[in-house]
């Protein structure tokens, strides 16, 4: 009896941290949009919202958090984009989500390493898209700055991600 | 940090530097720009003459295209993000300026490397 209510409360809390989750990444989708435009590479962004997705795949788990990112990128298509921004955010976000399980599932990265893995495949996520949708292979000629840029950013928002995750309780079973 | 983090990081910015490098090195200063709406060619201009230019894209979009003295620019879009007028000066071969809403794709090409044909193989 004790243990059901014990559970019961537990998931409420998981609920709970999911919709602060999801509201977090559509500030920081708010905030990343109202960013000048000096990315100046088609794909090229800071990712911010990255934050939320490493804290959810370090707090909630694997299969929350890729259910949590794909939330993510169709609300923020509906409030700040459209059908074809969503078809971009949607290959670097599952191709970012799969580089950064498999990166912390590798156990050779701290926070900050999946971080990068996560950026970097999100652009060339990104970039493929835009390839592909373009019939363009010239576009291949941004990959050094796309790299760059996803490097940086995954850095950044490591670092961000690493104290967000600190601040959040653990759960059991979550790893 | 783990030791991974720092291979990983170096690893990805020698990738960066030396796919810069190679672009660098193999650069070619480009003999004409053509433009793209939506994956076909719809247009080519000599870079040895000055011009101002309208395209119209896809679904009505319009990007203004400038060349001045060898070089390519978009100075202007009816998209909301101008990504493509930030993308700045664009003068060798294979260099792109993307307007993803308009689906617009301006390329340079020619110069002293032979022809590559455009289709997409």
């Amino acid at each position: 009896m004790r243990d059901r209510k014990v559970q019961e409360r537990m998931r409420g809390r998981k609920t709970a941290l999911y919709g602060l989750l999801v509201a977090l990444a559509l500030v920081l989708s708010y905030v990343e949009a109202q960013i000048p435009a000096f990315f100046m590479v088609p794909g090229m962004k800071l990712g911010l919202t990255n934050v939320v997705v490493l804290a959810a795949l370090y707090r909630l788990g694997g299969r929350d958090a890729l259910i949590l990112n794909l939330v993510r990128i169709v609300l923020v298509a509906f409030t700040f984009g459209n059908l074809f921004s969503m078809l971009y955010s949607l290959a670097g976000g599952i191709l970012s989500f799969l580089a950064m399980a498999a990166g912390k599932k590798s156990g050779k990265f701290s926070i900050v390493g999946v971080s990068v893995l996560g950026g970097v495949a999100h652009n060339i996520g990104q970039i493929l898209v835009a390839m592909a949708v373009l019939e363009n292979r010239n576009l291949a000629w941004y990959l050094p700055f796309l790299l760059a840029s996803g490097l940086g950013a995954g850095v950044l928002v490591g670092v961000v991600g690493g104290q967000l995750v600190k601040r959040l309780p653990a759960w059991d079973g979550a790893r | 940090m783990k030791k991974g983090d720092w291979f990983l990081i170096g690893g990805v910015a020698l990738l960066a530097v030396a796919s810069l490098a190679f672009w660098g090195l193999t650069r070619q200063e480009g003999a004409q720009v053509t433009v793209e709406v939506d994956g076909q060619e719809v247009a080519s201009y000599p870079l040895s003459e000055d011009l101002s230019v309208e395209i119209t894209g896809w679904n009505g979009g319009t990007n203004q295209l400038e060349i001045r003295g060898g070089v390519a620019s978009v100075t202007g879009a009816s998209c909301p993000d101008q990504l493509c007028v930030h993308q700045g000066e664009i003068r060798y071969s294979g260099q792109t300026i993307v307007c993803l809403p308009n689906r617009v794709v301006v390329t340079v090409e020619g110069g002293t490397e032979p022809e590559v044909d455009g289709v997409a193989g």
